[in-house]
């Protein structure tokens, strides 16, 4: 048979793998020897560990918290009072993050798509079109974020162009993060299908798929599956490139924390902040690392279309 | 099941003067062949010789440089026929399969009937199932393309082409990416199709498959048809030394 064995994460050998005696099969002393040695070495193995991390631990905190300038540190930074009268501020704010990531994540796939297509279209009716999503790609994700909100969300209203009626601050904040990570997004879109053999496609148009078709039920498919990881990737950045909303003086977690640092310059709301950011974020990591792990694609069997 | 026998006069397939190039390198040179409704022909010819780029021409996926190509009296090769409906009406299977692997098999046949035929999706299930057990493998509708082994996945593969009951199959080496012992199942699929009256167009280098089957021989060298002669004549008696080379290199690899 000429296939490929299918990928998967090998069992490591571990004393537990060993299959149950049901054949009146039972292992040999030699097998039990190398077993209890396997055993022996892995307690042994975990020991080391946890014992390397508890000493490392302790040799960190006690340089750190001995230091001449640490009671200010953590007077500053690391205050519980502070922590909790801000947390309730700060995590209203970070609803409002997650729900313009969430928002903008939507649309980013969608917009990023679109223009991923477009650049694939030939044809020479195509062209302005294609031209269009190339200058657009080459654009965003040539300017800086930051530069775009600036330019969005002091701008824009600044101009008070007639027909344009008066947006929260929010809503151009979210136009440019979408503007640039479609940007980002569609290069991704672009590279899977363009990932996607030429075969697969040439099989397609051969059962008489138009090349709409074939785009539809053959090559996108597929080439979705495989940017899912980079995808998630780029999510987790959007997600913290949220927060930069908050220069536009839209209150999010970041402008909440600000402004509770203000009063009286103890800065454990930014530590609060960026712990509620990590938390969000390392789900998400954990959830990419996860997909990327079992892809490989072939191993993806099973599961409706 | 009888495919494609309505009489008409002439040809089912004919190719006159047919070229092509990619680029500098002429892959085509003034090919003419004909096929005859319920013919089998096999092309034969060293690896680059045109083979694989004479079926595509056939079935539109290349572009020809010049000549004519006529499919039941339609002259396919003019710009303005709809390619999506002639390759409709072609089937083609190729040597890597080229399953869709992120269908499963039942969809993977049902899909042309559905999204170009129009059919409903119960209707070409029925026609879809049916074609799999044709090919013995009602069994594996459910699975996935990478669940197979290469025989099974070429199966499918033609149970794809053959499901829009094409009125010409093209097969392009169609056995030269399984293990030996999976070769047979599929050669005899196609001894079948051959004796149910389909009319096909191979390529491939199995010569026992053609000295048995086919009803014409056609040898490619360098994009020439050096030579077209029935099978117990062309690998028996081959009249140009090109052929003789080709057919000597072919008992020698042990394959004749
Ligand atoms: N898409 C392509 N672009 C450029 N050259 C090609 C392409 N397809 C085939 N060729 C060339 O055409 C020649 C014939 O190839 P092919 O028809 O695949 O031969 P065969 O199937 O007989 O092995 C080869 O020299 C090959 O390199
Ligand atoms: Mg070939």
């Amino acid at each position: 048979m000429a296939r490929a064995p299918r990928p998967s994460t090998p069992a490591a050998p571990s004393a537990s793998s060993v299959p149950a005696a049901g054949g009146g099969w039972q292992p040999s002393e030699l097998q039990r020897q190398r077993l209890a040695y396997r055993r022996g070495r892995a307690v042994r193995s975990a020991v080391t560990a946890v014992l390397s991390t508890l000493v490392l631990l302790a040799v960190l905190i006690g340089a750190v918290t001995s230091s001449p300038g640490w009671p200010r540190v953590r007077e500053t930074f690391f205050s519980w009072d502070k922590a909790k009268d801000s947390f309730p501020e700060v995590a209203a704010g970070l609803w409002l993050n997650i729900r313009v990531m969430l928002i903008c994540a939507v649309v980013v796939v969608l917009l990023g798509l679109a223009l991923a297509i477009l650049r694939t279209l030939r044809g020479p009716v195509f062209f302005p079109l294609r031209m269009f999503a190339a200058a657009y790609t080459d654009l965003f994700r040539g300017l800086p974020l930051i530069l775009v909100l600036l330019l969005l969300g002091f701008g824009v209203p600044a101009l008070s162009l007639a027909g344009v009626s008066f947006q929260p601050v929010v809503v151009y904040g979210g136009a440019a993060l979408v503007l640039t990570y479609s940007a980002y997004v569609a290069e991704v879109f672009r590279a899977g299908i363009e990932s996607v053999h030429p075969s697969q496609r040439a099989a397609a148009r051969s059962l008489g798929l138009s090349n709409a078709q074939a785009l539809r039920y053959v090559v996108l498919p597929q080439a979705i599956r495989r940017v899912v990881p980079p995808l998630l990737n780029d999510f987790v950045s959007l997600q913290k490139d949220s927060g930069l909303i908050s220069i536009l003086g839209v209150i999010d977690a970041i402008r909440a924390a600000q402004i509770s640092t203000a009063t009286d310059f103890n800065y454990t709301p930014y530590i609060v902040a960026g712990f509620l950011f990590v938390c969000l974020t390392i789900p998400l990591t954990r959830l990419t690392d996860w997909v990327a792990r079992r892809q490989g694609w072939y191993g993806t069997g099973g599961g409706a279309v | 099941m009888p495919f494609g026998q309505a009489p008409a006069d002439g040809p089912l397939l004919s190719i006159r003067n047919l070229r092509k190039s990619f680029g500098t390198n002429l892959v085509l040179d003034e090919v003419s062949l004909d096929v005859d409704r319920g013919d089998c022909v096999v092309l034969i010819g060293a690896s680059g010789s045109g083979k694989s780029t004479l079926l595509r021409c056939v079935n539109l996926l290349e572009v020809v440089d010049d000549g004519v190509i006529t499919l039941d009296g339609v002259d396919v090769t003019d710009p303005r026929v709809d390619a999506d409906r002639v390759r409709s009406r072609v089937g083609i299977v190729f040597q890597a399969f080229n399953l869709f692997p992120h269908l499963s098999v039942l969809a993977n046949v049902t899909l042309s009937p559905v999204k170009v035929h129009g059919l409903p999706r119960a209707e070409a299930e029925r026609r879809a199932l049916a074609m799999l057990d044709r090919v013995g493998l009602s069994d594996k509708a459910a699975a996935r393309p990478d669940e197979l082994s290469g025989g099974q996945q070429q199966r499918v593969a033609i149970a794809r082409a053959l499901v829009n009951s094409p009125v010409l199959m093209l097969l392009d080496e169609v056995t030269s990416a399984l293990d030996p012992e999976l070769v047979g199942e599929v050669l005899s699929l196609l001894r079948e199709l051959k004796d149910e009256g389909m009319t096909m167009l191979i390529a491939t280098h199995e010569m026992g498959f053609a000295r048995q089957v086919a009803d014409t021989v056609c040898f490619l060298d360098g994009g020439r048809l050096l030579e077209v002669g029935p099978p117990a004549q062309l690998l028996a008696d081959p009249q140009q030394p090109r052929t003789r080379q080709f057919l000597a290199r072919i008992i020698e690899a042990g394959r004749l």
